[in-house]
């Protein structure tokens, strides 16, 4: 059934009628959400050019030999797997420092710890952390790790050193993920007879633990690009080989890049192109992950 | 024993104030028969949340500033510090105003609170299970989806799987907080009969949502206002002939 309009509007209706000349409020609204769109989308821009731009100039070097070989004729040919794989233990070893005492520290400040001066502190000092620049964290780490408890320059010191940088994202994170899982299944398992640590690990860290891992995947991520913390503590100039124990050092992705953009002259430029397009996608492959584990959890969360 | 019913709980002279200074109980006295239900009723803020709480030191979770007096459960001190909390909430169970499943399966609802008592065994898990189900009349409606999310049951069903949930730890007492809040008159039905059945051989506290479901439920009842116990008796005398004026106007409907 057609609603047909009355075939003279009624005149309350002309006052609503915009005023010829002036800004009516719909039009304001209008304008306004244009210019909010334009400048999101400038905003976004770059980003995509990057990408775009990196990946145009970088495929024509990612060839097998590039991705498996060993750098050649002083890093000017050749492959960058030694730096692959140096990032790979790295991330590994971040992990390794990082995770288990992180989601430990997370467990104690969100599901233990009472709120009071001590955990205020340590609060503070995580917020604090957060905001060093990573080239202290390098030296910290060269002055702890590689001198006082002589490591070494090595993979050891270095994961160490990335793990206290990352340390503070992942248990903010963490925090965050078992704070998010309602109080209510606490009181309900408690009510059980459940004591608070199987509360913990059989209710809190089941339902946090999607979250959990994309915090841990974020903060490793950016251990993996990261180049200051590593400078001074385990990355190599140049190493014709693969590491082959914890107190070897390594050729590192970030690092390299900064060694072949700036520290060897006539440097093939595809061959900068092409590490950087390796590190982007190590990167964003991580990153990836973690958006298909949070969407997958979210999908099937029941709460 | 003077009297003819048995106490099975015993709470004498119990105060409790939280730590942001309200006073939750003021020093209340009541003896709670065994194997029948106990109404705790009352305007909002009149403390039967904390008194029930406190029977099974769930309210240990809560910022508790003072707690005084004794809760007695077979002439036992439950407030002591060296008491066994875990295993109290196992004889004294709960079932909360919203039914809030576990987010695991309907079979899971239930065999948890056995798991985490250690029990390993399968198939004694299993009927269990099933007779818990049976005794809140859900089986029927389940028994061929127990490993499907417990969410997915409706709101009356879900209680009916939290008080199973209760049932399957076997309790000597269930403690109930509005647990008809969420529920259609249908449902709420379903959970009253079957409260009076259990409570041929559990003592029940129930916190009912109105009190038109105190008169219904209650073989005793207790008036509280204000954390103060105002009066105490058997559930017909109580709605009937109410001795204290409060009460009375409480009853009938002239404050609350």
């Amino acid at each position: 059934m057609a609603i047909k309009s009355p075939p003279n509007p009624a005149p309350i209706l002309t006052s609503l009628q915009p005023a010829k000349g002036k800004l009516t409020s719909q039009l304001k609204q209008k304008l306004g959400f244009g210019l909010l769109t334009a400048v999101s989308t400038f905003t976004v821009l770059p980003i995509i050019a990057l990408g775009i731009f990196i990946l145009v100039q970088g495929i024509p070097s990612i060839s097998w030999e590039f991705i498996t070989g060993y750098p050649r004729e002083g890093m000017r040919a050749g492959g960058i797997l030694p730096a692959i794989v140096g990032t790979f233990y790295l991330t590994l070893g971040t992990a390794i420092f990082s995770v288990p005492p992180g989601i430990a520290a997370a467990i104690y400040l969100s599901e233990y710890a009472a709120e009071n001066r001590f955990t205020r502190l340590i609060r503070i000092a995580m917020i604090n952390l957060s905001g060093i620049p990573s080239v202290v964290y390098g030296l910290f780490g060269l002055g702890l790790f590689v001198l006082f408890l002589q490591f070494g320059s090595s993979i050891l010191a270095a994961s160490l050193t990335l793990s206290i940088m990352t340390l503070p994202v992942i248990i903010s994170a963490t925090e965050e993920a078992l704070r998010s899982v309602p109080q209510s299944f606490r009181v309900v398992s408690i009510s059980l007879g459940a004591s608070r640590w199987q509360t913990i690990w059989r209710i809190v860290l089941p339902q946090s633990l999607p979250g959990i891992i994309t915090g841990v995947i974020l903060g490793l991520e950016r251990a993996a690009g990261e180049t200051a913390p590593i400078l001074f503590t385990g990355a190599a100039f140049f190493l014709p080989r693969l590491p082959t124990s914890p107190m070897d050092e390594t050729m590192a992705l970030p690092y390299h890049l900064f060694v072949i953009s700036t520290q060897v002259p006539g440097m093939p430029v595809q061959i900068q192109y092409g590490t950087v397009l390796v590190l982007l996608v190590f990167v964003l492959g991580m990153n990836l992950t973690a958006t298909v584990i949070r969407s997958r959890a979210r999908a099937r969360r029941q709460w | 024993m003077v009297n003819i019913v048995m106490e099975k709980i015993v709470i004498d002279n119990l105060s409790i104030q939280y730590s942001d200074g309200v006073e939750s109980l003021q020093g209340i006295n009541l003896k709670i028969p065994a194997n029948a239900v106990t109404v705790l009723f009352g305007p909002a803020g009149g403390g039967k949340s904390t008194l029930l709480r406190t029977i099974n030191r769930l309210n240990d979770l809560a910022d508790v500033a003072k707690c005084q007096g004794r809760v007695l459960i077979d002439g036992e001190n439950i407030l002591e510090p060296d008491t066994d909390v875990i295993n109290l909430r196992r004889k004294v169970g709960m079932v909360f105003s919203r039914p809030v499943p576990l987010p695991l399966s309907i079979s899971k609802n239930i065999s948890y609170a056995l798991e985490v008592a250690g029990e390993r065994n399968k198939a004694r898990l299993e009927e269990k299970v099933e007779r818990a189900l049976r005794q809140v009349a859900l089986w029927d409606e389940v028994y061929d989806r127990l490993n499907d999310p417990a969410i997915a049951l409706s709101g009356g069903q879900q209680q009916r799987l939290c008080l199973a949930r209760v049932m399957a730890l076997e309790p000597e007492i269930i403690l109930l907080d509005e647990p008809t809040s969420a529920l259609d008159p249908i449902s709420t039905a379903k959970i009253e009969t079957l409260l009076k059945e259990l409570s041929a051989s559990i003592t029940i506290i129930l916190a009912p949502h109105n009190t038109q479901q105190a008169a219904r439920m209650a073989d005793y009842a207790a008036f509280l206002l204000q954390g103060e116990l105002i009066e105490f008796g058997k559930g017909q005398d109580l709605f009937l002939n109410p001795t204290d004026k409060r009460t009375a106007d409480y009853v009938r409907g002239r404050f609350g």
